[in-house]
């Protein structure tokens, strides 16, 4: 589970260039145990799944259906969740229906830079099998090759009540402590960059965000 | 020597330790209470009344944290540096030995520069975290600051001509005696400027252009995260109850028990929230014309009533 991290264990960042590379930190992420103790694992992952902050970043159409949740019809304000503009600060990450290539880098971009542990739930038919633009040209098809996903929310669009439901489930999951989405992403870290890399043709940015 | 003897300060300590966390708890519930206010304002629930310790706890347990450099650690720490600074030298309970703190070691003055401190070492601490929205905020925030701190002085200055001290223990108990020695009463003008420019400090509508959790991603903290965030939060909480307190001292005439203190802090707080809710945002602009032009104009008017009150 550990990722040994010794000095020739760096990233190229090749898609920089050499004036840029001094810019970016070049160390791999790292994989991070749960404490040692149960208990405080437990009240640990209580905290995390009764304080869910979403980032604010509509990645596509669903977007619309995050905002009626803090109004007063849904309000969810009372399950701990509120919005955050920063990836630093949040913890949720709300993929809102389908990606298209040029949304994916910045996807990847912001989620490296949200701070562990981290949730990914996907909206939506869209991030499962590309929805009705299954055979679109830069649209993704399936999501999950690219990011770790916790929770999918399907439909299209799925209601804000769906949406309630689906992050009722994603704190059951987090209290059981079966979201641990950050550490498969790094224990499988070169699978998932070739996968982006992949479809990401103008790779202009470190390999991982810091 | 201030302290005859070892044992004196080791208790001072203690009883502040008790003060720091009994009013870090009340600023944190109380902070739960106005958003729930703000919400039932807006049709809504609200949060629960544990949401911003949960909150604390889970910025606390998140598992990484990356570092800017050494400033970047230091801004947090600057901050609540500033805020138990601040409550220190507040006496929190007038005539309660456990509760004065160090407020005979320190005076107004002191007071307010720690009020200063802990912005200018946030300044610097989200400064080094390179985001040009922090840097956006902190040039809003501390013009803001400078802008509200005038009115705030000049009604500082104003009391302090009035009860011809710079102890804060002696302001307060210059207002013993019932509701009519308050400087609520006694200086209203003074007051009037003060809360003016509490508005500001407290960072509600109209004057959160600082903060501005949309359009510049939450101000001066954006890139603060984890444990850092968890410290900020905590010191949100403990500085906001700080400054309540500061101002029920300086105007409406102390607490001799934690109930009224209770109920006084939150009423202060109150008016910032009615104003909060009832008006939208200043651009910054405005908001510093707004403070240089009636506040100010009323602060210095709050001298000369003093002047005009000692002399009479």
């Amino acid at each position: 589970m550990k990722n040994s991290l010794n000095t020739d264990d760096t990233l190229e960042n090749s898609g920089l260039t050499e004036e840029e590379q001094l810019l970016f930190s070049n160390a791999r992420p790292r994989a991070y145990e749960p404490y040692p103790i149960k208990a405080v694992e437990d009240f640990a992952n209580w905290a995390r799944a009764n304080s869910l902050w979403i980032l604010a970043f509509g990645t596509g159409c669903g977007a619309i259906e995050l905002r009626p949740l803090m109004t007063a019809r849904f309000d969810a304000n009372r399950f701990g969740v509120a919005g955050r503009p920063t990836p630093r600060q949040s913890s949720v990450f709300i993929i809102g229906g389908y990606a298209s290539v040029k949304t994916l880098k910045r996807i990847i971009r912001s989620y490296e830079q949200m701070q562990g542990p981290k949730f990914v739930i996907c909206l939506g038919i869209c991030p499962i099998n590309g929805g009705m633009y299954f055979d679109s040209y830069n649209t993704i098809n399936q999501f999950d090759q690219y990011i770790p996903v916790d929770l999918y929310a399907t439909g299209c669009m799925p209601r804000p009540e769906a949406l309630v439901a689906s992050i009722m489930a994603l704190q059951k999951k987090i209290k059981a402590g079966e979201c641990d989405g950050a550490n498969r992403y790094v224990e499988n870290f070169d699978w998932y960059k070739a996968n982006q890399k992949k479809v990401i043709k103008n790779w202009d940015m470190p390999d991982y965000n810091w | 020597m201030i302290f005859d003897s070892m044992n004196e300060w080791l208790s001072k300590a203690g009883y502040f330790s008790l003060t720091l966390l009994i009013v870090t708890i009340y600023g944190l519930f109380v902070g739960a209470l106005i958003e729930r206010i703000i919400a039932k304002v807006q049709g809504r629930i609200g949060i629960p009344y544990s949401q911003p310790f949960i909150n604390i706890l889970k910025n606390f347990f998140k598992r990484t944290a990356i570092s800017h450099g050494i400033m970047f650690y230091l801004g947090p720490v600057f901050r609540i540096a500033g805020g138990i600074g601040t409550l220190a030298f507040i006496p929190v309970i007038y005539g309660n030995e456990m509760f004065s703190n160090f407020s005979t070691a320190g005076d107004l003055f002191l007071v307010i520069y720690f009020m200063f401190f802990g912005q200018l070492g946030m300044a610097l601490g989200a400064g080094e975290s390179g985001h040009p929205y922090s840097a956006i905020g902190i040039a809003r925030g501390l013009s803001q600051m400078t802008a509200y701190e005038v009115p705030f002085a000049l009604a500082v200055i104003s009391i302090v001509i009035q009860y011809d001290t710079l102890s804060l223990t002696e302001i307060v108990a210059a207002q013993q005696g019932g509701w009519q020695n308050w400087t609520v009463i006694t200086n209203w003008v003074a007051t009037l400027a003060a809360m003016l420019a509490l508005l500001g400090m407290t960072g509600y509508s109209p004057f959160d252009i600082f903060l501005a959790p949309q359009e510049i991603p939450i101000g001066p903290p954006t890139e603060f995260h984890s444990a850092y965030l968890s410290l900020l939060q905590t010191n949100r909480a403990l500085f906001g109850a700080t400054k309540l307190i500061l101002f029920m001292n300086l105007f409406f005439g102390g607490a001799t028990g934690w109930g009224e203190l209770m109920i006084k802090t939150f009423l202060i707080y109150m008016v910032a929230i009615i104003v909060g809710v009832a008006f939208p945002r200043f651009r910054v602009d405005q908001a510093i014309r707004f403070f240089f032009k009636i506040p100010t104009l009323i602060g210095v008017m709050s001298i000369i009533y003093a002047q005009m009150l000692l002399t009479a």
